[in-house]
This record gives C-alpha cells, sequence and structure tokens, in this order.
C-alpha cells in the first residue's frame, strides 16, 4: 500500500481500501444542473461489507457506478474516490477500464440490460478471463462451468451455449455473479444481486460473496431492499433518502435502534411473513429527488417528528451511540425497529 | 359469465428437449388472488407469458374468461380484446419498455388503446396513474434510462393498470422497491381488488410480501407444482421438502446465509417467530 499523504480532512490516515468523501453527482436538466447523489462519505475495509438500503430512486445505484466511472454521459461528478489510495475521480480511460476488469467489479441491478443479448452465456463469461487475466480459452471454459456449479447452475455446458434470452431472471444474474467471481476481484459492487432469485439460491449465493470475503478478503457494497438480508450478511448498513445518506449503523443495531426516522419508517413498512396486516403502514407522502429538497433536512415533509428547525439547514451528521446520524433530533428521539426481534 | 377468470389444464411447455413447463394445472376465480413461488428458473415466467398468451403451450388447454385461447394469429380487435382481459408486469422492466418512449407517453399509449378519452383526460389520467405508483409528474418527461430500476418497474405497473384488465399477472414486479413504496403498492393492488374485482397472478420470490398478497398459493420446483393450497397454512406449515427449505431460508434475526440451503434447516422452519395470527 502507498504512503497516504497527510491532508486537513476529517480522517487524515486512508487505511481504508475504498474511501469516498463528499460525492455528488449532477446531471444537466437544460439549463440547471439536478443533483442525484448529494454529498455521500462511505468507506470499506478491506474484506469488509457494506449494506447500503434507501429509497427507490435515492441514489444507490447511482453512487455505485460513480465508484467506477460509469455515471451517464455529461453527468458531474465531484468529491473524492480513493481506491486504494489512487483517485478515481482523476483516472484517465485506460486506469478506469484496468481498475474494473481486475479490482473493482460489479453486479448490475438489471442484468438484461447489461449483457450483450447477441453473445452466448459462454462468450460472456469467459471473454474477460481471456482478455483480461490471460486464461488460455480451454481452461476459461472449465472454470466458467466450474463458477456456474458454484452459483447454483449445475448443467453448465448446456448454459454456456445459451443465449441471454433463454435464461430466467435468475439464471441471468447468477451468471453475472459468476462472472465477477471469475476476477476475483478486490471490491465487489452488487447491485441487488439477489433480488431475482429464490431464498434458497439467495441463501447459497450470499454464502459464497461470504466466503470470498473471509478467505481472500474481498470486499463488498451491497445494495438491497432487504433489511434482514442485509443485517445478516454485511458488518455496516447505510441508509439513503433523497440522494444522501441518512444513517450508518453497525448491522447488529441498526434493525432494532434505528436512530432516523426514515430508517423506522422502513422497518414499520416491511410485511410480515407469519401475520397479514389489513393495510401496511405506509411513510405518508412522496418521495422527493436531492434536487428537489430545500435547505433544510429533505425527508421533513414527511416526518412525524419534524419540528420548525428541521427546515433551517441539511441535518449534519452527528454521532450518537455508535451510529452516524443526518437528524438534528436523533439524540432525543426513540424510534421503533424491528419489531420480531 | 363465469366466475372462473383462467382455467388452465395440463400445461406444458417444452424448449427443444429441455421441459420449462410439466403438467401445470390452475384455475383462477374472479376477485381471487394467487401466488406462484419456487425455485429461479422453475418455469414461473415460462407459466406467466403462456397464461397471456405470449408462449404457445407445447400442450394443455387453456381458457380465459370462458373462452378457449387457441394458439395462432388473431385480429386487431381481438388482440385488443384479450389485453382487456389480461395485462402482465414483466419481470425485466428495462427490455419491456420502448427506450425512445417518454414515461407520460407510456402511458398515454397505453391508454390510448382502450379508451377514448380526450388529450386532456388522457394526459391528467396518466399523471393520476403516475401518482399512484409514487412517481410524480417531473417523471413523465423522463426517458427509461434516466429512472432508477424500481421507478421503472412502477411505470410497468401503472401501464399495466391503465388498461383495467380483468387479471393482471405481476412477475417479480415489486422485487426492485424500497419496503415503503413496495407497501404502498401493494395497498393500491388491494385497493384496486376491492372495487373492481380484478384477480391476480403474483409471481414473487419474497414470502412475506406473496403471505400479505395472495389467499392461494402454487410452488413450483422443476417445472411442476409441487405443492399449492392456501397461502398462510402453506407458509406456516408446509409439507413438502422444497417448501419447507424455502420457508427456513427467509433472512430473519439470527439466519446466516449457508451453501447447502437445503438439508438440516427445513425443522426449524414452520417454529420461526411464534403463531402471532392465522
Ligand atoms: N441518466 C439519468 N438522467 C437523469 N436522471 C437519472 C438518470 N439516471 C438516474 N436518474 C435519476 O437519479 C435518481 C437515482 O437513481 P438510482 O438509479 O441511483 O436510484 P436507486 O437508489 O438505485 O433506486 P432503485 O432502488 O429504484 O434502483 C433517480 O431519481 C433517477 O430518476
Ligand atoms: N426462450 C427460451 N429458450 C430456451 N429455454 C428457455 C427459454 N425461456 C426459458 N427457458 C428455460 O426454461 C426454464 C424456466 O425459465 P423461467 O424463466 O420460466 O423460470 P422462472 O421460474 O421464471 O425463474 P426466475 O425465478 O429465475 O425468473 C429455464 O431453465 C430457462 O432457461
Ligand atoms: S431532521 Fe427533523 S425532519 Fe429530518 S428526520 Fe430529523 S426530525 Fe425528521
Ligand atoms: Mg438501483
Ligand atoms: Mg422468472
Amino acid at each position: 500500500m502507498k504512503i497516504p499523504e497527510v491532508q486537513d480532512k476529517p480522517r487524515d490516515v486512508r487505511e481504508d481500501l475504498l474511501d469516498v468523501r463528499g460525492l455528488s453527482v449532477a446531471v444537466r436538466a437544460g439549463r440547471s444542473w439536478r443533483t442525484l447523489v448529494d454529498g455521500v462519505d462511505l468507506a470499506i475495509g478491506g474484506g469488509e461489507a457494506v449494506g447500503l438500503v434507501g429509497e427507490s430512486g435515492s441514489g444507490k445505484s447511482m453512487t455505485a457506478r460513480a465508484l467506477l466511472g460509469l455515471t451517464p454521459p455529461g453527468a458531474r461528478v465531484t468529491g473524492d474516490i480513493a481506491f486504494d489510495s489512487d483517485q478515481v475521480t482523476t483516472m484517465n480511460r485506460r486506469a478506469l477500464r484496468e481498475l474494473r476488469a481486475r479490482r473493482v467489479a460489479m453486479v448490475f441491478q438489471d442484468p438484461r440490460a447489461h449483457i450483450n443479448p447477441v453473445r452466448s452465456v459462454g462468450d460472456f463469461l469467459t471473454e474477460a478471463m481471456i482478455a483480461n487475466l490471460g486464461v488460455a480459452a480451454a481452461e476459461a471454459h472449465a472454470r466458467a462451468v466450474r463458477l456456474l456449479a458454484d452459483v447454483g447452475i449445475p448443467d453448465g455446458e448446456r448454459r454456456l451455449r445459451q443465449y441471454p434470452h433463454e435464461l430466467s431472471g435468475g439464471l441471468l444474474q447468477r451468471v453475472m455473479i459468476a462472472s465477477v467471481l471469475a476476477v476475483e476481484p478486490d471490491l465487489v459492487l452488487a447491485d441487488e444481486p439477489t433480488t431475482a432469485l429464490d431464498v434458497t439460491t439467495q441463501s447459497e449465493v450470499m454464502a459464497i460473496l461470504d466466503e470470498l470475503r473471509r478467505e481472500r478478503g474481498m470486499a463488498m457494497l451491497l445494495i438491497t431492499h432487504d433489511l434482514a438480508l442485509a443485517a445478516a450478511t454485511c458488518d455496516r448498513i447505510s441508509v439513503m433518502y433523497a440522494g444522501r445518506i441518512v444513517e450508518t449503523q453497525p448491522s447488529t443495531t441498526l434493525t432494532a435502534t434505528p436512530r432516523h426516522p426514515y430508517t423506522s419508517g422502513l422497518m414499520l413498512s416491511r410485511p410480515s411473513i407469519d401475520t397479514v396486516a389489513d393495510r401496511l403502514p405506509v411513510i405518508p407522502g412522496r418521495p422527493v429527488a436531492a434536487f428537489e429538497s430545500g435547505e433544510g433536512c429533505a425527508f421533513e415533509p414527511r416526518c412525524g417528528h419534524a419540528k420548525p428547525h428541521c427546515r433551517d439547514l441539511r441535518p449534519p451528521v452527528q454521532d450518537v451511540e455508535g451510529a452516524r446520524v443526518a437528524c438534528v433530533r436523533a439524540g432525543e428521539l426513540t424510534l421503533r425497529g424491528d419489531v420480531d426481534v | 359469465m363465469s366466475d372462473t377468470v383462467i382455467e388452465a389444464t395440463g400445461l406444458r411447455k417444452e424448449f427443444g428437449t429441455a421441459v420449462a413447463v410439466d403438467d401445470v394445472s390452475l384455475t383462477l376465480e374472479r376477485g381471487q388472488s394467487l401466488a406462484v413461488v419456487g425455485e429461479s428458473g422453475s418455469g414461473k415466467t415460462t407459466l406467466a407469458r403462456m397464461l397471456v398468451g405470449l408462449e404457445t403451450p407445447t400442450g394443455g388447454t387453456l381458457r380465459v374468461c370462458g373462452r378457449p385461447r387457441p394458439p395462432g394469429r388473431v385480429s386487431s380487435r381481438e388482440r385488443r380484446r384479450r389485453a382487456r382481459e389480461m395485462q402482465i408486469v414483466f419481470q425485466d422492466p428495462y427490455s419491456s419498455l420502448d427506450k425512445l418512449q417518454r414515461i407520460g407517453g407510456v402511458i398515454e399509449a397505453s391508454l390510448d388503446l382502450h379508451f377514448s378519452l380526450t388529450p386532456g383526460e388522457r394526459r391528467k389520467r396518466a399523471l393520476e396513474l403516475l401518482e399512484a405508483v409514487g412517481l410524480a409528474e417531473r417523471h413523465a418527461t423522463m426517458l427509461p434510462r434516466q429512472l432508477s430500476g424500481g421507478q421503472r418497474q412502477r411505470v410497468a405497473i401503472a401501464r399495466a393498470i391503465a388498461v383495467e384488465p380483468q387479471v393482471l399477472v405481476l412477475d417479480e414486479a415489486v422485487a426492485a422497491l424500497d419496503v415503503s413504496i413496495q407497501a404502498q403498492i401493494l395497498n393500491l393492488l388491494a385497493d384496486i381488488r376491492e372495487r373492481s374485482g380484478i384477480s391476480y397472478v403474483f409471481i414473487s420470490h419474497d414470502l412475506a410480501v406473496v403471505h400479505q398478497i395472495s389467499e392461494v398459493a402454487l410452488v413450483m420446483s422443476g417445472g411442476r407444482v409441487v405443492e399449492r393450497g392456501p397461502t398462510g397454512a402453506l407458509l406456516s406449515d408446509p409439507q413438502e421438502e422444497y417448501t419447507k427449505s424455502l420457508r427456513a431460508a427467509v433472512p430473519r434475526p439470527g439466519w446466516k446465509p449457508s451453501r447447502r440451503a437445503v438439508s438440516g434447516s427445513a425443522a426449524n422452519g414452520s417454529a420461526a417467530s411464534g403463531t402471532a395470527a392465522s
């Protein structure tokens, strides 16, 4: 590892594999800019798993894509992304390609939109191994079959000859996960990697990712809507709302003692496998985008605990008993969490 | 008109030598909600596609709203009629949306095909529908690629309910939504059902969601139905090994992922967290 430079930032030693500070992403809308991701801080150490949950449209996928320089054309990315002490934001194309080919891999949320429909599954899986890792074609083929077996696809030989449209959603998702395992990256950005999988297959796939983490020190950012899954597989969980991270806590405490009203609202909306609710509780009001929220707390229009001063400024992140929370009332509120703990 | 909206007997689908769906029969009553759960690759989507007529069964028979649905070309009038009978929300919303059509246009086109509305009425209705799924007016002018995964999924839902079909097939339609918006959509589906008597075929990997939305459920594995029954009973007291393993693999406090999810864990499935209701 390189020796970190001394700098006047809050944490001055960069010991984390990934260290993101103040990451913002904006896109053009006519003459103005629309902020989609707003001042995100995120750190992931080697072998660590961090969960990212939050509202649909809050910027989770955009954050992950920004880490790899995969934002939409014309987007403005600001802030500081250090991967193993290298600045990602200033990398040239070649360095970025290198980074994506060997060190940081992404499981995309929508595999069908990211896997070339006219190439076979075999081509998709072996291509990267041959081109980037210098593996011989026959060896790459054999490895692809093994990787498919690893993600619960036993008839690999047949699957390699198939095309994406011949595979179910969950099979394709697993092909994408296998392609990531092939690279054995230092960090995997997994954007809802198991949403298309049944729970037994999900369990297997998460166990494999967990193994790689323990045995090879692979770090993971897990984007998911399943709080119980995140709690069971991650060290820490961050919660995103309107482009900002509003809360970060160790997994062991987040679900029992949420500190941000949005997090608490999320937990209460979950349907239960044991009971049927007459009507599911929802967080009232409509989601807002980062660029729609004013000066104050973006959650204020929907928050049952809001006070007039919540509108004054963007709530700074504060430490509350091991949690980092962006809510001005975090210290004084007791919020409901997981009901079945 | 009969109260059975779907009657499928012995449906089978082969792709080459592989059998994707093997002898599946089901009936769906007016106003009923049927869940289909099961293994990834077990044939759920293929079954759904046969029900809506996007895939020709290799064997079996299908009646929808009291009429047989023989394969083959149909007139555009018949196609419209079938669309009013049954709509589907696809598992992959991105590939089911026209990449060049703005979101408002997507919904309006769907309305235009089935209702005679003035442009003003159509636009108003489209915005109402977007609002019902938690999207706003500003999304109407956006392109599919400018939306998040969950936003696209909600556009697909809005487009399908716009048609006011008698049966709505939802294939993993709420999987990409955060739990609060998911709850909003589940409540919306419940409201529509109460108001209109619509029926649902609800394919999902999320057993808690399935419990909330359906009265009856099918469990599929390897192309076949391995267990079926009232959803509550199926989840609280599963009979088949496969259903038990599903029940046991649901993440919950204290759960850890495991590579052999099937073995040994079946027994504690129904014992988890008490018998609070049902
Ligand atoms: N190319 C684009 N141009 C403009 N806006 C975009 C573009 N891509 C995404 N957005 C907007 O950015 C916001 C964040 O999108 P993102 O995909 O990161 O959400 P997400 O948190 O991953 O949501 P989901 O859980 O639904 O996948 C959304 O409101 C979306 O509409
Ligand atoms: N067009 C096709 N050509 C060949 N095989 C196909 C085709 N469509 C589906 N299959 C195969 O049929 C089987 C069932 O697929 P289907 O999409 O119905 O599964 P599913 O239960 O919906 O799975 P998932 O939960 O992963 O979405 C799979 O093995 C799949 O590869
Ligand atoms: S800052 Fe105020 S409005 Fe925002 S979450 Fe906290 S209490 Fe609610
Ligand atoms: Mg996303
Ligand atoms: Mg499917």
